[in-house]
């Protein structure tokens, strides 16, 4: 103890006391300066949306988009919800609503059940071929969907489920396919080919070595397919409209539908309120599952 | 002695490349045979299509007496164990050992029981209820290895199961794996690029390169009397000396440089008079004295003097020709040192230059 503490107490050039920092260096004004602008910038739509929503139509119409309310009443909330009208309907957003998440609950849970087993398959049984329908598979997601658009609408009629959920349950299923099946198979490949063969000669088969070997493994990968499926068909407009009627519109068509209503007055408040009450489930999954989501892409998710 | 594993006329191709090529190997029942080569020959590949986790191309794979070449891998009767180990990270440790068990259905105190008995046999019981991520690699490989135990089978494939282990934990687990052997008296298929652990553990040593078997035998005659260059070059470390030459003399001496060595003694076959001839000798097999003896014998310099503990290696320069030669720690020499080396003949082995096998 002593040896080693001489020299120390010998030594002229010990630093004490506290470092001096200069707060307001040109490097942290710069560096601050540069963050707090980038946030306003994207708060600050946030901000309005959220104040609007809350105001009433006499408070919007004074145009202080950015004042905090003066009297702060839900209303706009109410009625964006179960009384705004679209057309006809003015049940709100509600219908919306829980017409997503009928689309949504199958449409995720059947994409990623059929994306994982794809995956594994392609990985872990490659068959003759294996490679080339891997090929088509990813080439489809490049094709750009509005191409597909009126095939699809013949191919729904002639399976008879032309307008109902379930055809649009269908369409999200394939579309999801390729990029879902490309980010299962890269998940996979990842894992070491060992532990498959070990399972092959512990005589598991091949539903067995996915939900007792490779499912366990998983988690990660599971939690982004959900959030880019949920995130993707939950902000789907595009096949909303063309393949349901109007009763069976998801929550984005309707909300397009309250806010592009050109009769009567334009209720500023409900439509900030129905914007935002829309993208409340993509929030809410992204704030659930974040931590879950960084780690899954972090495992090699997305690597080529 | 019944035959245990048969290979027959295995033939394996990948698309235009051909990695195994018609293969013919008998293993018997209780036999250790190792299969050596460098990276790529192929070892690997035979033994998974042992385990049948590759499909073969042409031939049969028969094992105790059945023709398995189109079974599953479970069905073969084999255990196996992985260079990686392989464990289920998500399942104990029980839980791996007794997967395959389950697999097959089997009543849960038989499981238990053999699961008691592998991990008696292992020293593994008190790791019975961890995961694999906190065991030591030499836990785990134990852990892999009783996965194969639980299976109570005739055979075990061994894929490289200890290149992954640092040196000290290789030769215990080394001496561990030939006590279960004797212990146990299973057929093992071990496949390593390890020499070592080939001469060490093997009844027979398999030499393979390029999707061929050079030499199948034990490993005495392996090391002594190698088949062919290839065998004897990559046995033994350092390597085999190899002196090129001719026979001369109906095959009575060999001609190396300017020097005639008598090939009196020689073990093996007609030697014949021979344009070029390539004479290999280990670095043990060959004496360095400072005079010269009555015999034979070769003038070199000491270059350089290798201090191994045991032993030590000099490198020698005769001529143009670099050599090698293990001596004892009292036989060292300093470098520059002028010597006569006398070679074996009786240990020594002689190599067509064209076919490159022993004469």
């Amino acid at each position: 103890m002593a040896d080693t503490a001489l020299p120390m107490t010998k030594s002229a050039v010990v630093p004490s006391g506290t470092k001096p920092r200069r707060i307001l260096s040109g490097r942290n004004i710069m560096l601050y300066g540069i963050l707090i602008v980038v946030c306003l910038y994207y708060i600050l739509p946030l901000w309005v949306m959220v104040m609007t929503s809350v105001k009433g139509m006499p408070e919007v119409r004074l145009g202080n988009i950015f004042a905090p309310p003066v009297e702060i009443t839900f209303q706009p909330w109410v009625k964006a919800w179960s009384e705004a009208c679209t057309g006809l309907n003015c049940d709100g957003l509600s219908r919306g609503f829980w017409n997503s998440v009928q689309i949504l609950i199958p449409s995720v849970i059947l994409s990623i059940v059929v994306a994982s087993v794809n995956g594994y398959a392609l990985v872990n049984w490659r068959f003759k071929g294996s490679d080339v329908f891997f090929t088509i598979l990813i080439f489809g997601s490049f094709i750009p969907y509005q191409v597909m658009l009126y095939p699809i609408v013949i191919l729904l009629r002639e399976m008879g489920i032309y307008g109902t959920l379930w055809g649009l349950v269908l369409v999200h299923t394939i579309f999801g396919m390729p990029i879902l099946t490309l980010l299962f198979r890269n998940y996979f490949s990842s894992i070491p080919e060992e532990l498959f063969k070990a399972a092959r000669v512990d005589g598991a088969g091949f539903w067995g070595i996915y939900f007792r070997i490779m499912l366990p493994m998983s988690l990660p990968i599971f939690v982004v397919a959900l959030i880019l499926q949920v995130t993707g068909i939950w902000n789907d407009f595009l096949f909303g409209v063309v393949y349901t009627k109007p009763e069976l519109y998801p929550m984005t068509v309707q909300l397009n539908n309250i806010v592009n209503s050109v009769q009567g007055v334009k209720e500023y408040n409900v439509n900030m309120a129905a914007t935002l009450l829309t993208g409340l489930v993509p929030l809410v999954v992204y704030f659930i599952s974040g931590k879950l989501f960084v780690r899954g892409i972090a495992a090699g998710a997305v690597k080529g | 002695m019944t035959k245990s594993i048969e290979v027959k006329d295995l033939t394996l191709n990948f698309g235009s490349v051909s990695v195994l090529k018609n293969m013919n190997i008998d293993v018997q029942e209780g036999e250790f045979v190792v299969l050596l080569g460098p990276s790529g020959c192929g070892k690997s590949t035979l033994l998974n299509c042992l385990a049948g986790l590759l499909d073969i191309t042409e031939g049969q794979i028969w094992i105790k007496g059945k023709n398995v070449t189109w079974s599953e891998p479970s069905a073969r009767g084999i255990g196996m164990v992985f260079q990686s180990y392989a464990l289920y990270p998500q399942m104990t440790v029980r839980g791996n050992l007794s997967f395959g068990l389950k697999n097959q259905r089997m009543p849960k105190d038989e499981i238990d029981r053999r699961v008691a008995r592998a991990s008696e046999i292992l020293q593994i019981g008190p790791l019975l209820d961890r995961k694999p991520g906190a065991l030591s690699g030499g836990q785990r490989q134990r852990v892999a290895i009783g996965r194969a135990l639980v299976r109570d089978v005739d055979v075990f494939l061994f894929d490289e199961p200890l290149s992954n282990l640092d040196a000290k934990l290789r030769s215990e687990l080394r001496v561990e794996i030939k006590r279960l052997h004797s212990k146990l008296n299973n057929t093992m298929v071990y496949v390593t690029h390890d020499q070592i652990e080939a001469l060490t553990l093997a009844d027979r040593i398999a030499v393979m390169k390029g999707g061929v078997i050079q030499q199948l035998s034990d490993p005495q005659t392996i090391y002594n009397k190698p088949s062919n260059l290839f065998v004897a070059g990559f046995i033994g470390s350092p390597s085999m000396n190899f002196l090129h030459g001719k026979t001369v003399d109906g095959g009575k001496a060999f001609h190396f440089g300017d020097h005639k060595i008598d090939l009196a003694g020689y073990d093996g076959g007609a030697v014949l008079e021979r344009d070029q001839a390539i004479l290999g000798v280990r670095p043990e097999h060959i004496t360095v004295s400072h005079d010269a003896p009555a015999g034979p014998s070769i003038p070199a310099v000491v270059e350089i003097d290798e201090h191994l503990g045991a032993d030590s290696l000099l490198w020698l320069k005769a001529g143009t020709k670099e050599l090698c030669v293990r001596v004892p720690v009292e036989g060292r020499l300093p470098a520059g040192t002028k010597v006569h080396l006398g070679l074996d003949i009786a240990k020594a082995s002689l190599f067509d230059n064209k076919t490159e096998q022993r004469i």
